[in-house]
């Protein structure tokens, strides 16, 4: 049988996924020796047209090129893996698609219409069927070797869906929302990254995306009766998964809930005014 | 002569991030050349806008996945110097460890991955371990050890968790530290013998004049903390920064080009160590003499053996900086960013990394701007090219000038992810 052919592919993004590869060691070696690597940018193979069995890709689709490009990415590839938070939901530069991208590439370049950008930083399954999505920022090595060895058997690999907290009640950390009285995300995060922050003693900041069935309206109540005002609350849905659905719906609830007690407390000060004015 | 020609290549590759290489060659001279950068914009300095100091390091780490240490230190540096808190000399030494941490293992990454292909006549790493197997073993050895060092300290080496304004959220056990330090120990003589190997290494003869600028601190060689020096008598506070450095736009990049007073500059490893070489401890500064290198050094292919050397120097440091380790009270202090304008450069793998921030009466970020080194090393990229190529021999094949001019684009280390606010075709045009 000839050996099974991959492509990495990398769109907007921090290059940090690929370094789930780069960074196996003596792993990468036998990897590249059990597969033929047709394009791998970063690595050093170069063939972008490549027909192959499984192609990687990291990054978020955010330019029109790009939009392009992942579309025939598609149609050279068998099966397509969308490797991380930017390929999965976005990425952090997903928060772009709530603001004004005119605006802000103005703030950012003197000549903003020399850049080329998309109205919105989208994950690759809002332009082509993915097959297998692996959602952290970043994945881990164990990840991907995993999900190649699944896929390369013919098996579809079973995505994580429990919390962050079962993997970290296992690991045996102390507890840092009930015991800490930080704004963990733990409990409304899919675990996959080995309950790392409770592991260094601080809060989950929800970098590998929702768990199934997150309560996040319940997290939230916790996190304002900790302390955090309703912007604060909703910073917390809006970092590196701020693309992921159910993290996008929490935010807006919050920032909902900010604008209602915003109102509220303007009314109360108008009749407080106007109260005194006849008094 | 006047030859027309017209090469198209692809992909620059081994570089972090994507854009491309244009050159233009008509009459045997260069007509055009420049690097365009057109990894998508990611406008990071916008979203840190509206958001509290505290959250700012989880979320610069995401610039790069190479150095996402040097995006966290530099932010953490500058709230807390706005706020005047120092949290102290455990702190400043662990910190110290986990940048020297990066160093190594994004220098080993380079060297091994990235750059040594094209010394030795590879296309990528794997090609060239079927020759050089003991070599590339060595390097990936190192690598991983600089990802240890982070992962101890920060739970993971890509985007680690453990560095926050006020000091780390975890010290490590000591018996943790204990065993990191004895492998860091065994692997100085690993280092050695990777520069020695370096030093043996044929580079092409190419003397340029260029200005270098790094950080240099009173005493040690300077990685986190330091004034902005450069080779032309620049010393200046990181505050000072905008006085004298200006970046602009060009059409063809995403990222910005930075100059120092109208003109192109070097950061990086030959920088620092044409600068402060003085600095390196002993044991170093002694590899330094034995691999032959005269300092400061005008070959830009000595870049490769400046990061050898300074992965030797990290993991001497680390090793002096756990000797007696011992497990603090507490790992951080409290800090209450006020408003005003933070400051801070540190020396990231790739080179000095300047951010700015505005923090409003509210106690949010107001306005942030970070300068990568990437971005710096542009424009001295086309410029060094321009000069090296012509000296090269533009009336050379087309696969010749494209193969030397990829390596010499590689050399600078580009992290192209890093620098947009950066390479994904080699084209070269002849008419």
């Amino acid at each position: 049988m000839a050996a099974p052919r991959i492509a990495v592919h990398k769109l907007a993004s921090c290059d940090g996924c690929q370094l789930a590869l780069l960074n196996l060691g003596e792993d990468l070696l036998a990897l590249a020796e059990a597969v033929e690597i047709r394009h791998f940018v970063e690595a050093g193979w170069v063939d972008e047209e490549a027909e192959v069995d499984i192609a990687l890709v990291e990054g978020a689709v955010s330019t029109p090129h790009d939009a392009e490009r992942i579309r025939a990415v598609r149609a050279r590839s068998r099966l397509l893996v969308a490797v991380g938070a930017c390929a999965t939901a976005g990425g952090v530069q997903a928060l772009r698609n709530e603001g004004d991208l005119d605006a802000w590439l103005g703030r950012v370049y003197p000549h903003p219409e020399w850049v080329e950008a998309a109205p919105r930083c989208e994950p690759l399954s809002a332009h082509v069927p993915v097959d297998l999505e692996l959602p952290g920022c970043p994945v881990s090595g164990a990840q991907v070797v995993a999900a190649l060895a699944s896929l390369l058997r013919g098996a579809a690999p079973a995505p994580a869906r429990d919390a962050v907290c079962m993997a970290c009640k296992r690991a045996g950390h102390v507890c840092t929302l009930v015991a800490g009285g930080a704004p963990c995300m733990g409990p409304v995060t899919v675990t996959g990254c080995g309950a790392v922050c409770p592991g260094q003693g601080r809060d989950c900041y929800g970098c590998y995306g929702p768990a199934a069935q997150a309560n996040t309206p319940a997290l939230m109540r916790r996190f304002r009766a900790l302390g955090l005002d309703a912007e604060a609350v909703a910073r917390r849905f809006a970092g590196i998964q701020a693309g992921a659905e159910v993290f996008a719906k929490a935010r807006y609830q919050a920032l909902h809930d900010a604008t209602l007690n915003r109102e509220r407390l303007e009314r109360r000060a108008t009749a407080r005014e106007e109260r005194e004015g006849q008094g | 002569m006047s030859r027309r020609i017209e090469i198209r290549v692809p992909a620059l590759a081994r570089v972090e991030g994507e854009g491309a290489l244009e050159l233009a060659v008509a009459d045997g001279r260069i007509e055009q050349l420049r690097l365009r950068i057109y990894e998508p914009p990611r406008l990071f300095e916008r979203f840190l806008e509206g958001r509290d100091p505290h959250e700012v390091p989880d979320l610069v780490a995401r610039i790069c996945g190479i150095c996402p240490v040097a995006y966290q230190m530099t932010a953490v540096h500058a709230f807390e110097d706005l706020a005047g808190v120092d949290p102290g000399a455990w702190v400043a030494a662990m910190r110290r460890v986990v940048y020297c941490g990066e160093w190594i293992e994004s220098h080993a990454l380079h060297i091994h991955l990235l750059a040594l292909p094209d010394f030795l006549g590879y296309d990528n790493a794997v090609d060239m371990a079927r020759a050089h197997r003991e070599v590339v073993s060595r390097g990936l050895r190192l690598q991983a050890l600089g990802n240890e060092i982070i992962r101890l300290f920060g739970g993971r080496s890509v985007h680690p968790v453990g560095l926050r304004v006020g000091g780390l959220h975890r010290a490590p056990r000591a018996a943790e530290v204990a065993a990191l330090r004895g492998r860091l120990e065994d692997a100085v003589v690993q280092a050695e013998a990777l520069v020695r190997w370096c030093a043996g290494l044929e580079l092409p003869e190419d003397a340029q004049e260029f200005t270098c600028v790094a950080l240099r601190h009173a005493r040690d060689y300077a990685i986190e903390r330091g004034r902005i020096v450069s080779s032309r008598g620049h010393d200046l506070a990181p505050a000072e920064w905008e006085r004298h450095f200006a970046e602009h736009q060009v059409p063809h990049s995403t990222a910005l080009h930075a100059h120092l007073d109208g003109a192109p500059y070097l950061v990086g490893p030959l920088a620092r160590l044409n600068l402060n070489h003085d600095r390196l401890p002993e044991a170093t500064r002694d590899l330094v003499r034995a691999a032959g290198l005269a300092l400061p050094s005008r070959n830009m292919f000595h870049s490769m053996l400046a990061r050898a050397l300074e992965i030797h120097f990290a993991l001497v440091e680390a090793v002096r900086l756990l000797a007696g380790y011992g497990e603090p009270e507490a790992a951080a202090v409290p800090v209450a960013v006020p408003a005003g304008v933070a400051f801070a450069a540190t020396e990231a793998p790739r080179g000095l990394l300047w951010h700015r921030y505005e923090v409003g009466a509210d106690g949010l970020v107001r306005r942030a701007r970070i300068v990568p080194p990437t971005s710096q090393n542009q424009a001295r990229i086309e410029a060094d090219l321009a000069a090296h190529l012509e000296a090269f021999g533009l009336h050379r094949d087309d696969e010749a000038l494209r193969r030397r001019a990829e390596t010499v684009v590689r050399n600078y280390d580009p992290c192209i992810s890093c620098s947009t606010h950066f390479l994904r075709t080699v084209e070269i045009r002849r008419r």
